[in-house]
């Protein structure tokens, strides 16, 4: 890219609050800032509203007719369903406390990345439609009219936040800008608006079963291809079901597993395991996609998404569904996937088949997270490690928000670090489990064309990352979410250089000692044991 | 930790540099309304009489205002669905055994709920937790903790508590022990005459403290409408209205009492002869009372409902069921066969059809 920003030229943050009130919409649409509108396609694909070719930088955004009673009918509508969105529209007493929590905020300085004052963008229609007191007072109580203006400024605004929920936790109230964000994307669609990086991985995953849009003969040959690599590597050959009716167990994990590097040796990892304890498993070609970047358009194409995975245990009569390392996808499983598509009565509540340990915090879902799985299995001793093939790695741990806020995830995947590699660091308190930092490129925001907006929205996580790096000599951050195995590395390589990215279960799979296993010489990125950094493989960056 | 670090500009802390040409016009229009809204009680009062108006009529207006608009504003929220199980989790998820879980942060049970929301609202812990974020060149961030918003909300709520339980002397009769122990304690620390009550300091130093927030801080003064200030200031207008009459200008208790039982009783006289400043105290009270449901101040009954932070994180453990469900369209995997059938035969994948 021409005007990425450069070390030599690099990104200033600048705190200085405009002259001008916030109640002017900002609409500017600068390059490296803003993601594409989605091609039209895409929405055609999806069924989607008001589908044409358009550009943020136009003047004429081509919005339909009635755009302002489309979009008014729609927030009626959401406020009649949610009581999360009028609650967090009525109740915010702006006090501030959110402001420095947002890293979009710490990284750019622009106040309307503020999360109160994000919210508030939306807020001040809200007050001059719906509430007594907007409209009597008007702009005394922050009220304002909807323009066009006003939704390019959505557009720009609710596409700069990750959804991350980091201002939840701080507010007094429990105010989710999410809830806010996902609300405004909402609208946005109802009157055409969208950005691409979303819609063509759901139009994909609809279709193929992923967001990469891998048909199932190229999924075999992937995996194939992995158990060369795997038998080169370990001497051993891996069994992969796929598509296999009557397994126990149906393993989803987000595509770019299997497609992405990093990613990649996160998926050899799993295979590996899967191997060495004998899981009777299958993987789905169906349902190839744990993520669902359906989460990040409407409550109604997440669901249409996620539709799959039960479907499928479903046609394939497995006992119980494991899930792989993945952010957004796990806060779907965790708190939509039920309510969304449930009762998953034709399951069976989980049980770990070589510990024998029920998982009944997952008893109605009926899907664990790889990580409480790998936990269970450590603890229990079922499996050989040897932490000193990772020896060349001083790890670090980033909570991927979704499986931190969303989940409470901390401990599991702490544990089966501390049991697969000889050094472990944690970043400071202030930036990991609750308060941990996003990549800055969640929630469908990880596009190339966004890249000064990605850097900023990351600079607190690689900040906090530079710390151990230079104190510790960190020199790998493992995480459990494919957006960070995507989206981190160019992020370090700018903040932060010597810093690599991996997921846990790499670790896993190196230090994993297999039955019938050759000695090991290299890790399962082909490197040799001891070896110092290589520069980090340069390829796709598509999450799953 | 970055705690030892030091810093070259802070960007949510006080710079003179940004008071220069300010304009906070929000505040010139809540001050002008203040202003206003006192002007109006002292024509209506000393140059109209009109005592039974700003007695009588409005404050029971007021209260009917008040009843009506907080319950249609809870109950709208209360009728309002709530789709999906969306806590914010803020500590170790309940999973296996071996693993601590925070029952608090985490609720996995109604009383780590109840816990969780007792101490958001009795304590105010999320704002404990603030963290200032500054940066120190080249590029590095500090988190510092930051109290002072918490300490701040805290002094307010608190005191204005004890002031309103405080003022149930003038509306019981008996006045309770547990009142009057209350009273003693807000003045233990004095032997002055006239009694200068505790919480009333804290709460115009807090009050100051939350007002000049909202004006030395560019992003909180950025943030701030003109409905932000006019809450601050009618507040403190009750309050130092309270505090005067206490203090200096002396009201005639026993007709304050009279009149606050004979409103109780549905059967209300005016006062006779009090000091200007009860009028503006009662009007400025009503007009508080009268704004509440319309106003931000709903937060205090909001919170109680909001949804991160009332659920359990058991998601997964317990259906949540969204009342509003209905059937999408979806792409069956017999759609998907059809499409992909000869290209997974041909690589060996199972199949259902021929």
């Amino acid at each position: 890219m021409a005007d990425e920003p450069s070390k030599e030229k690099s990104l200033e943050i600048d705190y200085t609050i405009p002259k001008k009130s916030w109640m002017e919409p900002s609409t500017e649409f600068r390059k490296g800032t803003y993601c594409y509108p989605a091609a039209s396609r895409h929405e055609k694909y999806l069924e989607l509203p008001h589908p044409r070719e358009w550009q943020p930088t136009d003047e004429d955004w081509k919005l339909p007719e009635d755009w302002r009673e489309v979009i008014l009918r729609g927030m009626e509508d959401r406020l009649n369903r949610y009581r999360s969105y009028r609650l967090f529209l009525d109740i915010c007493v702006r006090c501030g406390a959110c402001a420095d929590k947002c890293h979009f905020f710490i990284g750019s300085g622009d106040p309307k990345n503020m999360p109160v004052l994000r919210a508030e963008l939306l807020r001040s229609i809200y007050r001059k439609y719906f509430t007594l007191s907007g409209k009597v007072f008007g702009k005394l109580a922050g009220a304002r009219e909807l323009t066009e203006e006003v939704v390019k400024e959505w557009f720009s605004y609710f596409y700069q936040c990750t959804e991350c929920r980091r201002c939840s936790v701080f507010c007094p109230y429990g105010i989710d800008t999410c809830e806010i964000t996902m609300m405004a994307r909402e609208l946005l669609n109802l009157v055409g608006l969208n950005i691409n990086w979303i819609l063509e991985p759901a139009a994909n995953c609809y279709r193929t079963g992923n967001h990469l849009g891998i048909p199932p003969h190229a999924f075999k040959s992937t995996v194939d291809f992995a158990v060369d690599e795997l038998q080169e590597i370990t001497g051993v050959k891996v069994e992969v079901p796929i598509n296999r009716k009557g397994a126990e167990i149906l393993f989803i994990s987000p595509s770019a597993d299997y497609f992405a590097s990093p990613h990649w040796y996160t998926f050899l990892g799993y295979l590996l395991l899967f191997h060495e304890i004998g899981l009777d498993y299958t993987w789905s070609t169906y349902a190839s996609e744990g993520g669902n970047f359906g989460l990040f358009h409407s409550a109604e194409l997440a669901k249409r998404l996620n539709a799959k995975i039960y479907s499928e245990a479903k046609r394939l009569g497995v006992k119980w569904i494991l899930g792989g390392e993945c952010g957004h996808m796990w806060r779907v499983i965790h708190q939509y996937m039920d309510t969304f598509n449930g009762p998953a009565d034709f399951l069976e509540e989980p049980v770990s088949p070589i510990t024998g340990t029920r998982f009944d915090h997952a008893r109605s879902t009926k899907m664990v997270h790889i990580c409480e799985f790998t936990a269970d299995l450590m603890m229990n001793n079922k499996l050989r490690l040897d932490p000193s093939r990772n020896r060349k790695w001083k790890v670090t741990y980033h909570d991927s928000c979704n499986t931190a806020r969303g989940m409470g995830l901390f401990e599991e995947p702490r544990y089966i670090l501390r049991n697969v590699c000889q050094e472990f660091y944690e970043m400071p308190e202030n930036t990991i489990k609750e308060k941990t930092f996003c990549c800055g490129s969640g929630s469908g925001l990880g596009a190339d064309e966004n890249m000064e907006t990605r850097l900023r929205g990351g600079f607190p996580r690689a900040n906090a990352v530079r710390y151990v790096h230079e104190k510790f000599g960190v020199n790998l951050l493992t995480c459990i979410c494919a957006i960070d195995r995507a989206t981190l590395p160019p992020l370090l390589e700018y903040w932060v250089p010597g810093v690599e990215v991996a997921g846990v279960h790499e670790l896993v799979g190196n230090a994993l000692v297999l039955r019938g296993e050759k000695e090991r010489t290299t890790n399962l990125r082909g490197e040799p044991l001891d070896s110092t950094i290589s520069p980090s493989p340069s390829s796709g960056e598509r999450a799953g | 930790m970055f705690k030892t670090k030091r810093f070259w500009v802070s960007n949510f802390g006080f710079r003179a540099s940004n008071l220069q040409g300010f304009k906070i016009m929000g505040l010139w229009y809540s001050v002008s309304a203040i202003l206003l809204l006192t002007f109006l009680v002292v024509i209506g009062i000393e140059g109209m009489g009109l005592v039974s108006f700003f007695t009588i009529f409005i404050p029971y207006a007021a209260l009917f205002l008040f009843v009506v608009g907080f319950l249609y504003r809870v109950l709208k929220w209360a009728t309002s669905p709530v789709p999906f199980h969306i806590p914010t989790v803020s500590g170790q998820q309940r999973s296996l055994s071996w693993i601590k879980a925070d029952n608090i942060d985490s609720p996995y049970t109604t009383g780590g709920v109840v816990k969780r929301l007792a101490l958001d609202i009795l304590l105010f812990r999320p704002l404990l937790k603030n963290e200032k974020v500054e940066m120190q060149a080249p590029q590095r961030l500090l988190f510092k903790p930051s109290v002072l918003l918490w300490f701040g909300a805290m002094a307010f709520h608190w005191s204005f508590l004890v002031i309103l339980l405080r003022h149930l002397r003038f509306f019981l009769e008996p006045v309770p022990s547990t009142i009057v122990i209350l009273q003693r304690v807000d003045s233990i620390f004095q032997g002055l005459i006239p009694v200068i009550y505790i919480t009333d300091i804290i709460i115009l130093v807090a009050l100051g403290y939350l007002f000049v927030r909202r004006i030395i801080y560019p992003q909180v003064r950025y943030i701030s409408l003109s409905s932000d200030y006019f809450v601050l200031l009618l507040i403190l207008g009750i309050v130092l209205s309270g505090v005067l009459m206490r203090l200096i200008y002396k009201v005639d208790l026993v007709q304050v009492k009279e009149w606050a039982m004979a409103m109780l009783r549905l059967r209300p006289v005016a006062p006779k002869e009090v000091n200007l400043l009860f009028y503006i105290h009662l009007f400025f009270i009503s007009l508080l009372v009268a704004y509440f449901p319309l106003s931000k101040l709903m937060h205090m009954p909001g919170i109680f409902l909001s949804p991160t932070r009332n659920l359990t994180n058991t998601s997964r453990n317990q259906r949540h069921i969204n009342p509003w469900d209905y059937p999408v369209k979806t792409h069956t995997y017999e759609e998907y066969e059809e499409e992909f059938r000869d290209s997974m035969k041909e690589v060996g994948l199972p199949i259902e059809k021929g």
